[in-house]
């Protein structure tokens, strides 16, 4: 359920690192918590955010989160088609559910999230 | 009886119950703030009341010929207005807490959000807020959310009233006010143009403005896009019935007082903030917006919508502090726009103007008194140049049995002797007669 090539960090975002691109998106958990999303607010495209910092909110019809930023570094591309579909979310949050691509400026902010097993560790801690 | 119906002993009960004094209590709030005596007087009999308050009552100046404007219209007000509305069904103040129970009031909103839109030309509009001065603001605080930027330019022909409001709503945020100077009655594009740039979150205008005067924004719209920012007008939607809209003109937000649909001159309202934007910016905006939608048998229902924008589930990072409409109002402003139909709309906005231009033409023509502005583009109301104080002349008038006029020095120190009147479709020939023969006696 859970995929092992991906970092998570506690507030149930994930981050697939490429390089020095990390691709952005929410667990299953969250989207399950969420419950069918309605919109996604996507942030601009060069946007420079901190680790933790306010990235993106999803909403679904009676809840709206905010999504933090698992990495510090800069937006270089958002997924649109989560404009007019953000159900994709909900059907595949690992995959083209993916919310934004960001190009890491601090590597340091990759040792503080966690990996799979660790993310579900936690999970079951909940 | 006192508004919290407990009694000393009860009180001491509950204090004694959680362990604190009064002034522990309250420890949090600096001394300098809490009130001290509230200096009320003692109880009287019922009686003895009502003659306290009739006495009160009598001290105003009722049965007036009104001549004054300034935001708020003396329009005829059909008598159906008040019969349907005043239904049981209808009578609620606010959104219900249970809205999708009642979907006759959420009906008749979503009927209102639609004519909003028609009326202004705009795709989308919210279930109306307060009054027009806070309509403003939070079109004020929209823009900055959309663009990111803390400017706004706003011009000093925007009702004062709604000026006075937004300063005193942003006192302590970081926000840039820039005031540009309405010299000639039209907004001078040039002073907008020099101040517009980069960091320019909205231009705000009202249409006609506060002296009355008519313009076609759709230039300032344009310049403003080009540089990324917003253009905010405010409306008074009686004179929609015959101007160019805002929608037309390229406006962003449009808002407004909707007093003049249907409800009476009173001090402090209730009124009726309206509010409409562009579908690109719906989730910016804030306010209840009603949703037309199907059940799960395929019938045609009215939900709430977009909630996640609001207060009890953003939280504070909820687009307003405002949560709830003025329903009643807004229930108002659709009865009274049904009556009049498209037509009656068009035929009162007309009345307004032609009558304002005839007793534009006939108190001119009273030695020493002149038009302040020299171009004649008004709707409804015009400014004079009185040969003397304004608000004294306004003062005698009082006595004539006439409203006259607004004070412009009130707000703007430079205007003494100048006086905004305004003319309604209720103002008759004879009226504006016996109004021009009254002022030229006092002055």
């Amino acid at each position: 359920m859970i995929p092992k090539g991906l970092l998570y960090t506690k507030d149930h975002e994930w981050a697939k690192i490429e390089g020095d691109i990390a691709v952005i998106g929410i667990t299953d958990h969250a989207q399950n918590q969420l419950g069918e999303l309605t919109f996604v607010e996507l942030p601009d495209v060069g946007k420079e955010v901190k680790q933790k910092g306010e990235l993106a909110v999803v909403e679904s019809s009676k809840a709206a989160s905010d999504v933090y930023s698992p990495v510090t570094g800069k937006v270089v591309e958002v997924n649109k088609a989560l404009q007019t579909k953000p159900e994709t979310v909900n059907d595949e949050c690992y995959g083209s559910g993916w919310i934004c691509k960001i190009q890491i400026t601090d590597k340091g902010s990759v040792q503080n999230l966690i990996d799979a097993t660790q993310y579900e560790i936690y999970l079951k801690a909940l | 009886m006192p508004f919290i119906a407990n009694t000393a002993e009860q009180q001491k009960q509950m204090l004694s119950e959680i362990g604190l004094t009064m002034d522990k209590l309250f420890s949090d709030i600096p001394k300098g703030l809490l009130a001290g005596s509230l200096n009320l007087p003692d109880g009287l009999p019922e009686q003895e009341v009502r003659n306290v308050l009739a006495d009160l009552a009598d001290k105003n100046s009722i049965n007036l010929t009104l001549f004054l404007g300034g935001g708020f219209y003396d329009h005829f007000i059909p008598s159906a207005v008040y019969s349907i509305i005043s239904r049981s069904e209808f009578y609620t103040a606010y959104t219900p807490y249970q809205p999708e129970v009642s979907q006759g009031t959420l009906q008749a909103i979503y009927e209102y959000q639609s004519t909003i839109c028609r009326l202004t030309d705009m795709e989308v509009a919210n279930a109306s807020i307060y009054d027009g001065g806070t309509a403003m603001y939070e079109a004020m605080m929209m823009a900055l959310r959309i663009t990111g930027r803390n400017k706004v330019i706003i011009d000093d022909s925007v009702n004062p009233i709604y000026r006075v409001m937004i300063e005193s709503y942003t006192r302590n945020l970081k926000i840039e006010h820039v005031l540009t100077h309405c010299e000639t009655g039209l907004v001078d594009r040039d002073q907008i143009l020099a101040k517009l740039n980069n960091d320019t979150a909205a231009v705000i205008l009202q249409n006609p403005n506060f002296f009355g005067c008519i313009d076609d924004f759709s230039d300032i719209a344009e310049a403003a896009h080009k540089k990324g920012a917003l253009l905010i007008v405010s409306s008074y939607p009686i004179s929609l019935g015959i101007l160019k809209t805002p929608g037309s003109m390229g406006a962003d937000i449009v808002t407004g007082e909707g007093q003049s649909l249907g409800m009476p001159m009173s001090f402090g309202g209730p009124y009726l903030g309206f509010m409409a934007t562009r579908m690109e910016h719906v989730r910016k905006m804030p306010g209840r917006i009603i949703g037309r939608t199907k059940d799960r048998n395929g019938n045609d229902c009215f939900v709430m919508t977009l909630q996640a924008r609001e207060q009890h589930i953003r939280r504070e990072k909820a687009t307003s502090n405002i949560c709830s409409n003025e329903a009643l109002c807004a229930m108002t402003a659709l009865v009274y726009l049904s009556l009049l139909g498209k037509e009656g709309l068009r035929e009162t906005a007309q009345l307004c103007a032609d009558k304002a231009s005839y007793a534009y033409n006939r108190l001119t023509a009273i030695p020493g008194v002149k038009s302040h502005f020299k171009a004649r583009w008004f709707f409804n109301e015009f400014v004079l140049d009185l040969p003397k104080d304004a608000a004294d002349v306004i003062g005698k008038l009082i006595e004539k049995g006439f409203a006259a006029g607004f004070p412009l020095s009130r707000y703007y120190p430079d205007m003494k002797n100048c006086i905004l009147v305004c003319v309604t479709e209720k103002r008759t020939k004879q009226q504006i007669g016996m109004f021009a023969e009254a002022l030229e006696s006092v002055l």
